[in-house]
């Protein structure tokens, strides 16, 4: 016994091999700690300041009219509504036109010239700052048909566009070919094969590359600030009068030097984190439902 | 019935050496049987097929004919054309960018690659099951009944039938028969072939290509796909891409011996060398090459 125990030794060793992968370890560990760092802090930070005036006054800061900006006191209903309608307009634009854009990209374009000048242009528009996407806007809608909650939806859709497109696509890339073949081996068209196998076979990655849009679209100021005006009131209509959303309402807000409006923005900041939150739990849900029915 | 007019038979060269290493069994056919396996109604009539990926010349001066009722194989080593030319007869191939072809596949009669033929019908008559098994991510019912409801099937009824029937025919209904509602993803892989085979009939179509449906399958699931391919052939004709001799040798009724070759510009091309019936092929093929590659030495 105590021979076999000598002639095989299976002791971990230390080799510079060995050290290698600690140095490694400890330093992937310390990134991912430095990128959590930002993350926690801000969402300590709206949570610690937007949460007593939120929660203080709940329900009334999601429901009531938005007091004068001097005034203490909670409201932020048309806000929450102007950013639920406004973000909700852009994104029966963006998303149908994106998926589309993408089927056609990846299933129909291929490597034409064409296709390759569209997924050219897609990518440009993915760095087009949002403030220019605010103006064209501007020029092209809202000098036309006054300040409105469309404009806004229009200049947002023009920015959840490009991201919608490119995420589609790459949920395409990665349906199996295989599925293809198997449907047109069956004698099915190719417009029967896009939408019954391929288009559900990438949904669930559709569907998040959607929200990431959507997410990002809510969170938008810039574009908002010349195409939707400002108001305290309720405004249910997108295409009537002045409106107003969160994220203008937090630009608003931050700006003035009383401590009542800074309260006031740092609740509608609370509003906006929570809100996205719940429409992506909600979109996740519904996709994992879909998706196990199957 | 030696097909390669550019190289005719070899007699100058000396003859294989009679030791001859593991050599496919086949059984016996006496020559009533021969004759009717030569005189079946032909289903394709290849000639002169060469197919191009691009500029590049894949596959080269193919003449064969296949008949009905009948398990044809090809055979020949990786990069030969065999898949090549399987995935023409359903015009698959319409599918990769760039390829196109030469030369005339005539199906009953009529050249599938003519101006009036609609590559969907093509492949609505002629199924095709795959090397790896690809079911759709549906549920087994679904999967079969895709088929079907693209025919425009919508009675609820007809189509519980034809999915009875599809899976009895691949030998799967016991198996799943309680879970027809459930993900064909959870299945086996023998099980997923089956199923895969058995959307293919579900469309009930005139031919069946298969690109090696067992190469990713265990010995027992492949024995009942080969099984399952011989009560297919009373009703279907079964055109089969195989690496595996021994399976060809045991299920096909006629074999053709695809190689790769080079050309004088050093670039590879498939052809089709020998064609015959299987018994033929297995124990007294024409082509040395033939020969050598049946007795497992290349070249």
């Amino acid at each position: 016994m105590q021979q076999l125990v000598s002639a095989l030794d299976l002791r971990p060793r230390r080799t510079w091999r060995t050290t290698k992968n600690t140095i490694m370890t400890v330093l992937l560990g310390a990134a991912v700690v430095a990128v959590a760092i930002p993350l926690v802090l801000v969402m300590v930070s709206v949570f610690a300041k937007g949460g007593s005036i939120l929660f203080k006054s709940f329900p009334d800061f999601l429901t009531k009219d938005i007091p004068p900006t001097r005034a203490a006191g909670p409201g932020m209903g048309p806000a929450i509504v102007g950013t639920l309608m406004i973000t909700g307009m852009a994104t029966l634009i963006a998303v149908p036109l994106g998926v589309m854009g993408a089927i056609y990209l990846h299933e129909y374009g291929g490597q034409s010239k064409f296709a390759q000048l569209v997924r050219f242009l897609a990518m440009v528009m993915t760095g087009v700052p949002s403030i220019v996407m605010g103006l064209f806007i501007y020029v092209v809608w809202t000098l036309n048909f006054k300040l409105q909650g469309f404009g806004g939806a229009l200049a947002l859709a023009c920015l959840m566009l490009p991201i919608v497109i490119n995420a589609s696509e790459q949920m395409l890339k990665l349906v199996p070919n295989g599925l293809r073949e198997a449907s047109y081996a069956l004698g099915a068209t190719k417009a029967r094969t896009v939408l019954t196998i391929v288009l559900p076979a990438a949904s669930s990655g559709i569907v998040s590359g959607s929200l990431l849009a959507v997410a990002r679209a809510a969170g938008e100021t810039a574009p908002l600030l010349f195409t939707i005006g400002a108001t305290r009131v309720l405004n249910t209509s997108l295409f009537h009068g002045d409106d107003t959303a969160l994220s203008a309402r937090i630009f608003e807000n931050a700006k003035e030097a009383v401590a009542n409006a800074q309260e006031r923005g740092w609740g509608a900041a609370l509003a906006l984190v929570l809100l996205t939150f719940t429409l992506t739990v909600v979109a996740r849900v519904i996709t994992a439902f879909a998706t196990r029915r199957k | 019935m030696v097909v390669d007019s550019a190289k005719p038979f070899p007699t100058s060269e000396p003859p294989a050496t009679p030791t001859r290493t593991a050599k496919p069994n086949v059984p016996e056919m006496r020559p009533s049987m021969l004759e009717a396996l030569m005189t079946a109604p032909t289903v394709y009539e290849i000639s002169n097929l060469d197919v191009f990926y691009g500029a590049y010349k894949a596959v080269r001066g193919v003449n064969m004919t296949i008949r009905k009722n009948q398990i044809t194989a090809f055979i020949g080593p990786s990069g030969c054309g065999k898949t090549t030319v399987l995935r023409c007869l359903n015009r698959m191939n319409d599918l990769i960018a760039g390829a196109r072809i030469e030369g005339k596949v005539v199906y009953h009669g009529v050249d599938l690659y003519g101006p009036d033929v609609s590559a969907t019908e093509v492949r609505r008559r002629i199924g095709m099951v795959f090397q790896k098994p690809n079911p759709f991510p549906k549920s087994i019912y679904d999967n079969i009944a895709y088929g079907p409801r693209i025919n425009g099937v919508r009675d609820r009824k007809k189509l519980d039938e034809i999915v009875e029937k599809s899976l009895r025919g691949a030998a799967l209904w016991d198996e799943v028969k309680d879970r027809l509602k459930s993900s064909a993803l959870g299945m086996s892989g023998g099980q997923q072939q089956r199923l895969c085979i058995a959307r293919t009939i579900a469309v009930e179509p005139e031919v069946v290509l298969m690109d090696e449906p067992c190469s990713a399958l265990d010995p027992i699931a492949t024995a009942r796909i080969e099984e399952l391919m011989r009560e297919l052939k009373q009703k279907y004709t079964i055109v089969i891409v195989t690496h595996n001799m021994q399976q060809a040798a045991r299920t096909s009724d006629c074999t053709a011996f695809y190689t790769a070759e080079l050309d004088k510009t050093g670039q590879r091309f498939g052809q089709l060398v020998e064609y015959d019936v299987t018994a033929k092929i297995f124990s007294n093929p024409s082509d040395t090459r033939t020969e050598n590659y049946i007795t497992g030495r290349f070249g």
